[in-house]
């Protein structure tokens, strides 16, 4: 995984710096913990239906409906409408985007635990 | 920012949930798939040495010297796993697998010594199955489906070789440490993150 510009500037900034730097290019959009959880649970499946993620999560169906749409026009998610016999299905899958956004935001979160942890 | 600590606080919190939903949704476990699978990968050849041995002293020195192997493959491929995830190995699958899997594998060991001394090396396929399936149940038990399921495959082989002709122990053994381990190990790597 290549190493973000947070993760690099924790190695050569005063740890003060470098947690704030870190801490300011934050992906916003998946720092929320509905979506952050949308996009991990995603991350190790093909796909997963909204009950899958609902279920996963613990959340809502308007929390969770709220939350998908955010990450779908970001392109973070695409949403596939079927039926199941008579029955709708919604069914997500993470994007490519989507992906590296969550590895992006996993080294952020390490480079804010080196840096405020640097002597 | 004006104070730092909360916010690596923050960071740890969020590295944990994003575990905790991953594992949750069923989709990781950290119990290396890719690791078992090289595992089963090494424990054919074995199985086919041991069964050319002449000697019980040859034989053991096959299976333990696989033994060592396995453990070895197994360590690396969970540290780096867990690695992947960002999960500490020594509070996290480690401390799980030393406190779940390893009085099994240890008793293994003493009932070994204790078993060729008496003379009865033909048990040790059975019970070497045994334990290790009752290790893998216990460390699996709070893991994916498969994990537990591959224990319980180890206990029906090892009840199934303590009580057909010693002969077919090595088969019984290449059933277990190799198809189980290759089996179950591409089912993990393929659907619980590697």
């Amino acid at each position: 995984m290549a190493k973000s510009g947070a993760a690099r500037q924790a190695k050569s900034e005063p740890a003060g710096g470098s947690a704030a730097r870190a801490a300011a290019d934050l992906d916003r959009l998946i720092h929320e913990k509905v979506r952050l959880g949308i996009v991990s649970a995603l991350a190790g499946h093909e796909s997963l239906s909204f009950n899958e993620l609902k279920r996963t999560l613990a959340a809502t169906d308007g929390n969770l409906s709220v939350h998908a749409r955010k990450l779908e026009d970001a392109g973070y998610v695409t949403c596939t409408k079927t039926f199941e016999g008579r029955l709708p299905k919604t069914v997500y899958r993470l994007t490519a985007t989507g992906r590296k956004a969550l590895e992006r935001y996993l080294d952020h979160m390490e480079a804010l635990i080196r840096a405020t942890r640097a002597p | 920012m004006a104070a730092p600590q909360p916010l690596a606080d923050r960071a740890i919190e969020n590295l944990r949930y994003i575990r905790d939903t991953m594992a949750r949704s069923g989709a990781f476990t950290a119990v290396p798939g890719l690791g078992q699978v090289w595992v089963g990968v090494t424990a054919l050849p074995a199985a086919w040495l041991a069964h050319r041995s002449p000697t019980v002293l040859g034989w053991l020195s096959v299976w333990l010297a696989e033994a060592a192997v396995a453990l070895a493959i197994g360590g690396i491929t969970m540290v780096r796993k867990a690695r992947a995830v960002r999960d500490p190995v020594v509070s996290g699958p480690g401390r799980r697998v030393l406190l779940h899997f390893l009085p099994a594998f240890g008793s293994a060991a003493v009932l070994t010594g204790a078993i060729v001394l008496a003379g009865a090396p033909a048990l040790l396929p059975g019970l070497w199955l045994l334990l290790y399936g009752t290790g893998v149940v216990a460390a699996g038990a709070f893991s994916v489906r498969p994990v537990p399921l591959m224990g319980i495959c180890f206990l029906v082989l090892g009840t199934a070789a303590l009580f057909t002709p010693p002969a077919w122990g090595d088969a019984w053994m290449a059933a277990g440490f190799g198809g189980l381990h290759l089996g179950f190990g591409a089912v993990i790597a393929r659907s619980y993150g590697g």
